[in-house]
Protein backbone atom coordinates (compact mmCIF):
# COMPACT_ATOMS: atom_id res chain seq x y z
CA UNK A 1 0.00 0.00 0.00
CA UNK A 2 0.93 3.61 -0.18
CA UNK A 3 3.69 4.85 2.09
CA UNK A 4 4.85 8.00 0.26
CA UNK A 5 7.69 10.21 1.44
CA UNK A 6 5.31 12.68 3.08
CA UNK A 7 3.98 9.96 5.41
CA UNK A 8 7.51 8.74 6.16
CA UNK A 9 8.52 12.33 6.91
CA UNK A 10 5.54 12.76 9.21
CA UNK A 11 6.60 9.81 11.38
CA UNK A 12 10.28 10.72 11.22
CA UNK A 13 9.28 14.14 12.53
CA UNK A 14 7.36 12.54 15.41
CA UNK A 15 10.29 10.29 16.35
CA UNK A 16 12.63 13.27 16.23
CA UNK A 17 10.29 15.28 18.45
CA UNK A 18 10.44 12.46 21.02
CA UNK A 19 14.25 12.48 20.78
CA UNK A 20 14.45 16.27 21.04
CA UNK A 21 12.24 16.23 24.13
CA UNK A 22 14.68 13.79 25.75
CA UNK A 23 11.95 11.14 25.99
CA UNK A 24 13.40 8.59 23.56
CA UNK A 25 13.47 5.10 25.07
CA UNK A 26 16.45 2.97 24.20
CA UNK A 27 16.64 -0.73 24.96
CA UNK A 28 19.68 -2.27 26.59
CA UNK A 29 20.46 -5.80 25.43
CA UNK A 30 21.01 -8.35 28.21
CA UNK A 31 23.05 -11.38 27.14
CA UNK A 32 22.44 -13.48 30.22
CA UNK A 33 19.41 -14.87 32.12
CA UNK A 34 17.52 -12.37 34.28
CA UNK A 35 19.26 -12.21 37.67
CA UNK A 36 21.07 -9.93 40.12
CA UNK A 37 24.24 -10.14 38.01
CA UNK A 38 23.69 -9.57 34.29
CA UNK A 39 25.81 -9.02 31.16
CA UNK A 40 24.64 -5.94 29.27
CA UNK A 41 25.38 -4.56 25.82
CA UNK A 42 24.81 -0.82 25.96
CA UNK A 43 24.84 1.14 23.83
CA UNK A 44 24.20 -1.29 20.96
CA UNK A 45 27.51 -2.71 19.74
CA UNK A 46 29.40 -1.88 22.94
CA UNK A 47 31.36 -4.69 24.65
CA UNK A 48 29.45 -6.61 27.32
CA UNK A 49 29.55 -5.14 30.80
CA UNK A 50 28.86 -7.03 34.01
CA UNK A 51 26.44 -5.01 36.14
CA UNK A 52 24.22 -5.47 39.18
CA UNK A 53 20.57 -5.25 38.24
CA UNK A 54 18.68 -2.88 40.55
CA UNK A 55 15.61 -2.28 38.40
CA UNK A 56 13.90 -5.55 37.54
CA UNK A 57 10.56 -6.82 38.84
CA UNK A 58 12.24 -10.14 39.65
CA UNK A 59 11.28 -9.59 43.29
CA UNK A 60 11.57 -13.22 44.40
CA UNK A 61 14.55 -14.09 42.22
CA UNK A 62 12.57 -16.85 40.50
CA UNK A 63 12.96 -15.73 36.88
CA UNK A 64 15.87 -18.09 36.31
CA UNK A 65 15.40 -20.49 39.24
CA UNK A 66 16.60 -23.97 38.20
CA UNK A 67 13.43 -25.72 39.43
CA UNK A 68 11.26 -23.30 37.44
CA UNK A 69 13.39 -23.74 34.32
CA UNK A 70 13.23 -27.53 34.74
CA UNK A 71 9.43 -27.46 35.16
CA UNK A 72 9.13 -25.32 32.04
CA UNK A 73 11.25 -27.85 30.09
CA UNK A 74 9.02 -30.67 31.29
CA UNK A 75 5.91 -28.71 30.37
CA UNK A 76 7.31 -28.09 26.92
CA UNK A 77 7.85 -31.84 26.47
CA UNK A 78 4.52 -32.99 27.88
CA UNK A 79 2.15 -30.25 26.63
CA UNK A 80 3.92 -28.86 23.56
CA UNK A 81 4.84 -25.35 22.49
CA UNK A 82 1.64 -23.61 21.44
CA UNK A 83 -2.13 -24.01 21.41
CA UNK A 84 -2.99 -22.35 18.09
CA UNK A 85 -6.40 -21.48 19.48
CA UNK A 86 -8.17 -19.20 21.90
CA UNK A 87 -9.34 -20.75 25.16
CA UNK A 88 -12.99 -21.41 24.33
CA UNK A 89 -12.38 -23.12 20.98
CA UNK A 90 -9.58 -25.63 21.59
CA UNK A 91 -6.97 -23.64 23.53
CA UNK A 92 -7.54 -24.83 27.10
CA UNK A 93 -5.36 -27.54 28.62
CA UNK A 94 -5.78 -29.19 31.99
CA UNK A 95 -2.82 -27.17 33.29
CA UNK A 96 -4.53 -23.85 32.49
CA UNK A 97 -7.44 -24.77 34.72
CA UNK A 98 -5.03 -26.17 37.32
CA UNK A 99 -3.19 -22.83 37.46
CA UNK A 100 -6.53 -21.03 37.85
CA UNK A 101 -7.33 -23.29 40.80
CA UNK A 102 -3.90 -22.69 42.35
CA UNK A 103 -4.24 -18.93 42.03
CA UNK A 104 -7.75 -18.98 43.55
CA UNK A 105 -6.38 -20.88 46.53
CA UNK A 106 -3.28 -18.70 46.84
CA UNK A 107 -5.15 -15.39 46.65
CA UNK A 108 -8.05 -16.59 48.81
CA UNK A 109 -10.69 -15.75 46.21
CA UNK A 110 -13.62 -17.65 44.65
CA UNK A 111 -12.40 -18.16 41.07
CA UNK A 112 -9.68 -17.08 38.62
CA UNK A 113 -9.37 -16.56 34.87
CA UNK A 114 -6.02 -16.44 33.08
CA UNK A 115 -5.21 -13.68 30.57
CA UNK A 116 -2.27 -13.35 28.15
CA UNK A 117 -0.98 -10.54 30.41
CA UNK A 118 -2.17 -8.38 33.30
CA UNK A 119 -2.34 -5.55 30.79
CA UNK A 120 -4.96 -7.68 28.99
CA UNK A 121 -6.74 -8.52 32.25
CA UNK A 122 -7.03 -4.82 33.04
CA UNK A 123 -8.02 -4.01 29.47
CA UNK A 124 -10.87 -6.52 29.56
CA UNK A 125 -12.27 -6.63 33.05
CA UNK A 126 -14.21 -3.35 33.27
CA UNK A 127 -16.17 -3.63 30.05
CA UNK A 128 -17.05 -7.22 30.97
CA UNK A 129 -18.72 -6.34 34.27
CA UNK A 130 -19.88 -2.69 34.07
CA UNK A 131 -22.25 -0.70 31.86
CA UNK A 132 -23.03 2.96 31.16
CA UNK A 133 -25.28 3.03 34.23
CA UNK A 134 -22.27 2.44 36.50
CA UNK A 135 -19.30 4.41 37.76
CA UNK A 136 -15.60 3.60 38.16
CA UNK A 137 -13.72 5.64 40.76
CA UNK A 138 -9.96 5.26 40.53
CA UNK A 139 -6.92 6.49 42.44
CA UNK A 140 -5.15 9.18 40.40
CA UNK A 141 -1.90 7.20 40.35
CA UNK A 142 -3.16 3.83 39.08
CA UNK A 143 -1.12 1.97 36.48
CA UNK A 144 -1.47 2.84 32.77
CA UNK A 145 -3.03 -0.54 31.99
CA UNK A 146 -5.94 0.19 34.35
CA UNK A 147 -6.41 3.57 32.71
CA UNK A 148 -6.58 1.90 29.29
CA UNK A 149 -9.15 -0.63 30.56
CA UNK A 150 -11.19 2.20 32.05
CA UNK A 151 -11.10 4.03 28.71
CA UNK A 152 -12.50 0.94 26.98
CA UNK A 153 -15.51 0.76 29.32
CA UNK A 154 -18.75 2.67 28.84
CA UNK A 155 -19.25 3.31 32.58
CA UNK A 156 -18.69 6.82 33.91
CA UNK A 157 -15.21 7.42 35.31
CA UNK A 158 -14.07 9.64 38.14
CA UNK A 159 -10.87 9.83 40.19
CA UNK A 160 -9.81 10.56 43.76
CA UNK A 161 -6.56 12.07 45.02
CA UNK A 162 -3.84 9.50 45.63
CA UNK A 163 -4.71 7.40 48.72
CA UNK A 164 -6.96 10.19 50.04
CA UNK A 165 -9.77 8.31 51.76
CA UNK A 166 -11.81 11.42 52.60
CA UNK A 167 -11.78 12.36 48.92
CA UNK A 168 -12.76 8.84 47.92
CA UNK A 169 -15.69 9.00 50.34
CA UNK A 170 -16.81 12.32 48.79
CA UNK A 171 -16.76 10.65 45.39
CA UNK A 172 -18.77 7.67 46.63
CA UNK A 173 -21.37 10.14 47.91
CA UNK A 174 -21.32 12.16 44.70
CA UNK A 175 -22.05 9.04 42.64
CA UNK A 176 -24.51 7.45 45.06
CA UNK A 177 -27.22 7.35 42.37
CA UNK A 178 -25.27 5.05 40.07
CA UNK A 179 -26.41 1.42 39.62
CA UNK A 180 -22.99 -0.05 40.46
CA UNK A 181 -19.87 1.60 41.84
CA UNK A 182 -16.38 0.17 41.50
CA UNK A 183 -13.35 1.59 43.31
CA UNK A 184 -10.06 0.89 41.51
CA UNK A 185 -6.53 0.97 42.90
CA UNK A 186 -3.07 -0.53 42.64
CA UNK A 187 -2.13 -2.66 45.66
CA UNK A 188 1.44 -1.38 45.70
CA UNK A 189 1.96 1.68 43.49
CA UNK A 190 4.67 0.92 40.99
CA UNK A 191 6.43 4.28 40.85
CA UNK A 192 6.25 5.21 44.55
CA UNK A 193 6.27 1.83 46.28
CA UNK A 194 3.54 2.82 48.74
CA UNK A 195 0.66 0.52 49.66
CA UNK A 196 -3.06 1.20 49.17
CA UNK A 197 -5.13 1.50 52.36
CA UNK A 198 -7.19 -1.54 51.53
CA UNK A 199 -8.63 -1.92 55.05
CA UNK A 200 -10.14 1.57 54.88
CA UNK A 201 -11.22 1.06 51.29
CA UNK A 202 -13.03 -2.17 52.14
CA UNK A 203 -14.84 -0.35 54.98
CA UNK A 204 -15.87 2.45 52.60
CA UNK A 205 -16.98 -0.11 50.03
CA UNK A 206 -19.20 -1.79 52.61
CA UNK A 207 -20.64 1.57 53.73
CA UNK A 208 -21.50 2.71 50.19
CA UNK A 209 -22.13 -0.65 48.47
CA UNK A 210 -19.13 -0.24 46.17
CA UNK A 211 -17.05 -3.06 44.71
CA UNK A 212 -13.26 -2.90 44.99
CA UNK A 213 -10.73 -3.85 42.30
CA UNK A 214 -7.04 -4.10 43.19
CA UNK A 215 -4.18 -4.57 40.73
CA UNK A 216 -1.69 -6.47 42.85
CA UNK A 217 0.99 -6.93 40.20
CA UNK A 218 3.71 -5.37 42.39
CA UNK A 219 2.60 -7.40 45.45
CA UNK A 220 1.56 -10.95 44.55
CA UNK A 221 4.03 -13.46 45.92
CA UNK A 222 5.75 -11.29 48.52
CA UNK A 223 3.56 -8.65 50.23
CA UNK A 224 1.85 -9.91 53.41
CA UNK A 225 3.13 -12.48 55.89
CA UNK A 226 2.78 -15.36 53.44
CA UNK A 227 3.10 -13.32 50.25
CA UNK A 228 -0.55 -13.42 49.22
CA UNK A 229 -0.55 -9.71 48.47
CA UNK A 230 -1.72 -6.35 49.72
CA UNK A 231 -5.03 -7.77 50.94
CA UNK A 232 -3.13 -10.08 53.30
CA UNK A 233 -0.98 -7.22 54.58
CA UNK A 234 -4.08 -5.08 55.23
CA UNK A 235 -6.06 -7.91 56.86
CA UNK A 236 -8.82 -8.03 54.23
CA UNK A 237 -8.32 -11.46 52.61
CA UNK A 238 -11.62 -12.59 51.05
CA UNK A 239 -12.98 -9.05 50.92
CA UNK A 240 -11.56 -7.82 47.62
CA UNK A 241 -14.10 -8.27 44.83
CA UNK A 242 -11.56 -8.40 41.99
CA UNK A 243 -7.79 -8.83 42.11
CA UNK A 244 -5.83 -8.56 38.88
CA UNK A 245 -2.21 -9.62 38.90
CA UNK A 246 0.68 -10.71 36.72
CA UNK A 247 2.99 -13.69 36.31
CA UNK A 248 5.46 -11.34 34.66
CA UNK A 249 7.04 -10.02 37.84
CA UNK A 250 7.58 -11.95 41.10
CA UNK A 251 5.74 -15.09 39.96
CA UNK A 252 8.42 -16.31 37.57
CA UNK A 253 8.58 -13.17 35.45
CA UNK A 254 7.75 -14.72 32.07
CA UNK A 255 4.32 -13.46 31.03
CA UNK A 256 0.61 -13.79 31.68
CA UNK A 257 -1.87 -12.42 34.15
CA UNK A 258 -5.24 -13.12 35.67
CA UNK A 259 -8.51 -11.80 37.04
CA UNK A 260 -9.36 -13.42 40.38
CA UNK A 261 -12.30 -12.69 42.65
CA UNK A 262 -16.05 -13.13 43.03
CA UNK A 263 -17.26 -16.16 41.08
CA UNK A 264 -19.85 -14.28 39.00
CA UNK A 265 -17.47 -11.47 38.09
CA UNK A 266 -14.85 -13.96 36.92
CA UNK A 267 -17.53 -15.81 34.94
CA UNK A 268 -18.57 -12.56 33.25
CA UNK A 269 -14.95 -12.08 32.20
CA UNK A 270 -14.91 -15.63 30.80
CA UNK A 271 -18.00 -14.79 28.76
CA UNK A 272 -17.27 -11.21 27.76
CA UNK A 273 -13.66 -10.04 28.27
CA UNK A 274 -12.31 -9.42 24.80
CA UNK A 275 -8.57 -10.05 25.42
CA UNK A 276 -9.59 -13.47 26.83
CA UNK A 277 -12.00 -14.23 23.98
CA UNK A 278 -9.87 -13.09 21.07
CA UNK A 279 -6.31 -13.97 22.02
CA UNK A 280 -4.43 -17.17 22.82
CA UNK A 281 -3.85 -17.64 26.52
CA UNK A 282 -0.53 -18.26 28.28
CA UNK A 283 1.68 -20.80 26.51
CA UNK A 284 1.90 -24.26 28.15
CA UNK A 285 5.62 -23.87 28.84
CA UNK A 286 4.95 -20.72 30.88
CA UNK A 287 1.98 -22.24 32.71
CA UNK A 288 4.22 -25.15 33.74
CA UNK A 289 6.81 -22.73 35.08
CA UNK A 290 4.25 -20.72 37.03
CA UNK A 291 2.80 -23.90 38.57
CA UNK A 292 6.28 -24.66 39.93
CA UNK A 293 6.54 -21.09 41.25
CA UNK A 294 3.25 -21.53 43.11
CA UNK A 295 4.51 -24.81 44.56
CA UNK A 296 7.71 -23.12 45.78
CA UNK A 297 5.80 -20.23 47.36
CA UNK A 298 3.21 -22.44 49.01
CA UNK A 299 5.92 -24.59 50.62
CA UNK A 300 7.93 -21.79 52.23
CA UNK A 301 8.03 -18.05 52.87
CA UNK A 302 11.83 -18.10 52.79
CA UNK A 303 12.14 -16.02 49.62
CA UNK A 304 9.68 -13.28 50.58
CA UNK A 305 11.29 -13.13 54.04
CA UNK A 306 14.70 -12.63 52.47
CA UNK A 307 13.27 -9.98 50.15
CA UNK A 308 11.79 -8.12 53.11
CA UNK A 309 15.16 -8.14 54.90
CA UNK A 310 17.00 -7.06 51.74
CA UNK A 311 14.59 -4.18 51.14
CA UNK A 312 14.90 -2.95 54.73
CA UNK A 313 18.72 -3.17 54.53
CA UNK A 314 18.77 -1.22 51.26
CA UNK A 315 16.36 1.46 52.46
CA UNK A 316 18.33 1.91 55.69
CA UNK A 317 21.63 2.22 53.78
CA UNK A 318 20.29 4.86 51.42
CA UNK A 319 18.65 6.80 54.25
CA UNK A 320 21.85 6.83 56.31
CA UNK A 321 23.80 7.96 53.26
CA UNK A 322 21.55 11.02 53.04
CA UNK A 323 19.35 10.36 49.99
CA UNK A 324 15.79 11.64 49.77
CA UNK A 325 13.54 8.56 49.47
CA UNK A 326 9.84 8.02 49.02
CA UNK A 327 8.41 6.65 52.27
CA UNK A 328 7.41 3.00 52.19
CA UNK A 329 8.19 -0.55 53.24
CA UNK A 330 8.10 -2.43 49.94
CA UNK A 331 10.96 -3.55 47.67
CA UNK A 332 10.32 -0.51 45.45
CA UNK A 333 12.63 2.20 46.79
CA UNK A 334 12.55 5.43 44.76
CA UNK A 335 15.58 7.72 45.16
CA UNK A 336 14.20 11.20 44.55
CA UNK A 337 16.18 13.56 42.30
CA UNK A 338 13.28 15.81 41.11
CA UNK A 339 15.09 17.07 37.99
CA UNK A 340 14.67 14.99 34.78
CA UNK A 341 18.17 15.56 33.42
CA UNK A 342 19.75 14.83 36.78
CA UNK A 343 17.89 11.49 36.88
CA UNK A 344 19.35 10.58 33.47
CA UNK A 345 22.89 11.73 34.35
CA UNK A 346 22.71 9.92 37.68
CA UNK A 347 21.59 6.71 36.00
CA UNK A 348 24.44 6.92 33.48
CA UNK A 349 27.01 7.53 36.22
CA UNK A 350 25.67 4.52 38.12
CA UNK A 351 26.02 2.39 34.99
CA UNK A 352 29.63 3.47 34.68
CA UNK A 353 30.06 2.16 38.23
CA UNK A 354 28.50 -1.19 37.28
CA UNK A 355 25.01 -0.53 38.62
CA UNK A 356 21.95 -0.83 36.38
CA UNK A 357 19.15 1.47 37.62
CA UNK A 358 16.90 3.62 35.48
CA UNK A 359 15.87 7.25 35.89
CA UNK A 360 12.16 8.01 35.52
CA UNK A 361 10.74 11.43 34.73
CA UNK A 362 7.65 13.13 33.33
CA UNK A 363 5.30 11.85 31.93
CA UNK A 364 5.99 8.48 33.63
CA UNK A 365 5.99 10.30 36.98
CA UNK A 366 4.54 13.79 37.69
CA UNK A 367 6.49 16.85 36.59
CA UNK A 368 9.30 17.73 39.00
CA UNK A 369 9.35 14.29 40.63
CA UNK A 370 12.09 12.59 38.62
CA UNK A 371 13.76 9.71 40.39
CA UNK A 372 15.86 6.56 40.19
CA UNK A 373 13.49 3.71 40.98
CA UNK A 374 15.41 0.91 42.66
CA UNK A 375 13.83 -2.50 43.04
CA UNK A 376 15.14 -5.10 45.43
CA UNK A 377 15.10 -8.85 44.84
CA UNK A 378 15.48 -11.98 46.92
CA UNK A 379 18.10 -12.79 44.29
CA UNK A 380 20.29 -10.03 45.71
CA UNK A 381 22.88 -11.00 48.30
CA UNK A 382 24.16 -8.48 50.85
CA UNK A 383 27.37 -8.06 48.83
CA UNK A 384 25.28 -6.91 45.84
CA UNK A 385 23.51 -4.34 47.97
CA UNK A 386 26.75 -3.14 49.57
CA UNK A 387 28.36 -2.68 46.16
CA UNK A 388 25.32 -0.87 44.84
CA UNK A 389 25.26 1.34 47.92
CA UNK A 390 28.94 2.25 47.47
CA UNK A 391 28.18 3.25 43.88
CA UNK A 392 25.13 5.29 44.88
CA UNK A 393 27.18 7.13 47.52
CA UNK A 394 30.02 7.79 45.06
CA UNK A 395 27.60 9.16 42.44
CA UNK A 396 25.60 11.02 45.09
CA UNK A 397 28.81 12.79 46.18
CA UNK A 398 29.68 13.60 42.57
CA UNK A 399 26.35 15.39 42.15
CA UNK A 400 26.53 16.84 45.66
CA UNK A 401 23.07 15.70 46.77
CA UNK A 402 23.89 13.64 49.86
CA UNK A 403 22.28 15.08 53.00
CA UNK A 404 20.44 17.66 50.90
CA UNK A 405 16.72 18.28 51.24
CA UNK A 406 14.21 18.27 48.40
CA UNK A 407 14.29 22.08 48.29
CA UNK A 408 18.09 22.17 48.22
CA UNK A 409 18.28 19.66 45.35
CA UNK A 410 15.66 21.62 43.39
CA UNK A 411 17.59 24.82 44.08
CA UNK A 412 20.74 23.29 42.61
CA UNK A 413 19.24 21.50 39.60
CA UNK A 414 15.74 22.96 39.09
CA UNK A 415 12.49 21.01 38.88
CA UNK B 1 -25.22 34.79 38.75
CA UNK B 2 -23.31 36.22 41.64
CA UNK B 3 -20.52 34.12 43.05
CA UNK B 4 -20.73 31.43 40.35
CA UNK B 5 -17.14 31.91 39.23
CA UNK B 6 -15.92 31.89 42.81
CA UNK B 7 -17.78 28.67 43.50
CA UNK B 8 -16.20 27.02 40.44
CA UNK B 9 -12.74 28.36 41.23
CA UNK B 10 -12.98 27.12 44.79
CA UNK B 11 -14.14 23.66 43.69
CA UNK B 12 -11.43 23.30 41.03
CA UNK B 13 -8.75 24.40 43.49
CA UNK B 14 -9.86 21.93 46.15
CA UNK B 15 -10.51 19.08 43.74
CA UNK B 16 -7.53 19.21 41.43
CA UNK B 17 -4.68 21.25 42.87
CA UNK B 18 -1.91 19.94 45.07
CA UNK B 19 -0.99 21.96 48.15
CA UNK B 20 2.10 23.53 46.58
CA UNK B 21 0.53 24.42 43.21
CA UNK B 22 0.36 27.91 41.70
CA UNK B 23 -3.03 29.55 42.42
CA UNK B 24 -5.61 29.69 39.62
CA UNK B 25 -7.45 32.62 38.11
CA UNK B 26 -10.66 32.73 36.06
CA UNK B 27 -8.75 32.39 32.78
CA UNK B 28 -6.19 29.72 33.72
CA UNK B 29 -6.40 26.96 31.07
CA UNK B 30 -7.56 23.93 33.06
CA UNK B 31 -7.64 21.07 30.57
CA UNK B 32 -5.26 22.33 27.89
CA UNK B 33 -2.98 23.45 30.75
CA UNK B 34 -2.88 19.94 32.20
CA UNK B 35 -4.49 20.89 35.53
CA UNK B 36 -7.68 18.88 34.99
CA UNK B 37 -7.50 15.70 32.90
CA UNK B 38 -10.49 14.78 30.78
CA UNK B 39 -11.23 11.83 33.12
CA UNK B 40 -11.51 14.03 36.17
CA UNK B 41 -13.82 16.50 34.41
CA UNK B 42 -16.76 14.26 35.27
CA UNK B 43 -16.75 15.18 38.94
CA UNK B 44 -16.79 18.90 38.10
CA UNK B 45 -19.73 18.35 35.75
CA UNK B 46 -21.64 16.36 38.36
CA UNK B 47 -20.84 18.91 41.06
CA UNK B 48 -22.26 21.73 38.92
CA UNK B 49 -25.34 19.72 37.97
CA UNK B 50 -26.11 18.89 41.59
CA UNK B 51 -25.38 22.37 42.91
CA UNK B 52 -27.40 24.29 40.30
CA UNK B 53 -29.97 21.57 39.65
CA UNK B 54 -29.26 21.45 35.91
CA UNK B 55 -28.36 18.78 33.32
CA UNK B 56 -25.42 19.49 31.02
CA UNK B 57 -25.63 17.16 27.99
CA UNK B 58 -22.42 15.25 27.24
CA UNK B 59 -22.06 16.91 23.83
CA UNK B 60 -21.91 20.29 25.57
CA UNK B 61 -19.48 19.16 28.26
CA UNK B 62 -16.47 19.29 25.96
CA UNK B 63 -12.86 19.84 27.03
CA UNK B 64 -13.05 23.25 25.27
CA UNK B 65 -16.15 24.30 27.21
CA UNK B 66 -14.50 23.27 30.50
CA UNK B 67 -11.13 24.85 29.80
CA UNK B 68 -11.36 27.80 32.20
CA UNK B 69 -13.51 29.04 35.05
CA UNK B 70 -14.87 31.80 32.79
CA UNK B 71 -15.89 29.31 30.08
CA UNK B 72 -17.49 26.94 32.56
CA UNK B 73 -19.47 29.84 34.04
CA UNK B 74 -20.82 30.73 30.59
CA UNK B 75 -21.94 27.13 30.09
CA UNK B 76 -23.61 26.86 33.48
CA UNK B 77 -25.40 30.19 33.03
CA UNK B 78 -26.81 28.96 29.71
CA UNK B 79 -28.49 26.01 31.41
CA UNK B 80 -29.55 27.85 34.53
CA UNK B 81 -31.14 30.42 32.17
CA UNK B 82 -32.99 27.68 30.27
CA UNK B 83 -34.33 26.27 33.51
CA UNK B 84 -35.83 29.63 34.50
Amino acid sequence: MAYPEKIRNLYQGQVKAIQDAGLFKQERFIHSPQAADIDVEFPAGAPLKKVINMCSNNYLGLSSHPDVVKAAHEGLESRGYGMSSVRFICGTQDIHRELERRMTEFLGTEDTLLFPSCMDANAGVFEAVLTKDDVMISDRLVHASLIDGIRLCSAMHDTYKHSDMAHLEEKLQLHADKRLKMVITDGVFSMDGDTAKLDEMVALGEKYDAMLLVDDSHSSGFIGKTGRGTHEKCGVMGKIDIITTTFGKALGGASGGCVSGRRELVEMCRQRARPYLFSNTIAPVVVSGVLKVMEILSASTERRDKLEKNAAYWRKGLTEAGFVLREGDTPIVPVMLFNAKLSQDFSKALYDEGIYAIGFFFPVVPQGQARIRTQISAGHEIHHLDRALDAFIKVGKKFNILGKTKQEIIQMYGM
Amino acid sequence: MEGLKDVILQYVTKEYLEDDSEPLNFDTPLISGGIVDSFSMVSLKRFLENRYNIQIPDDKATPEAFDSVNKIAVLVEEFVGKKG
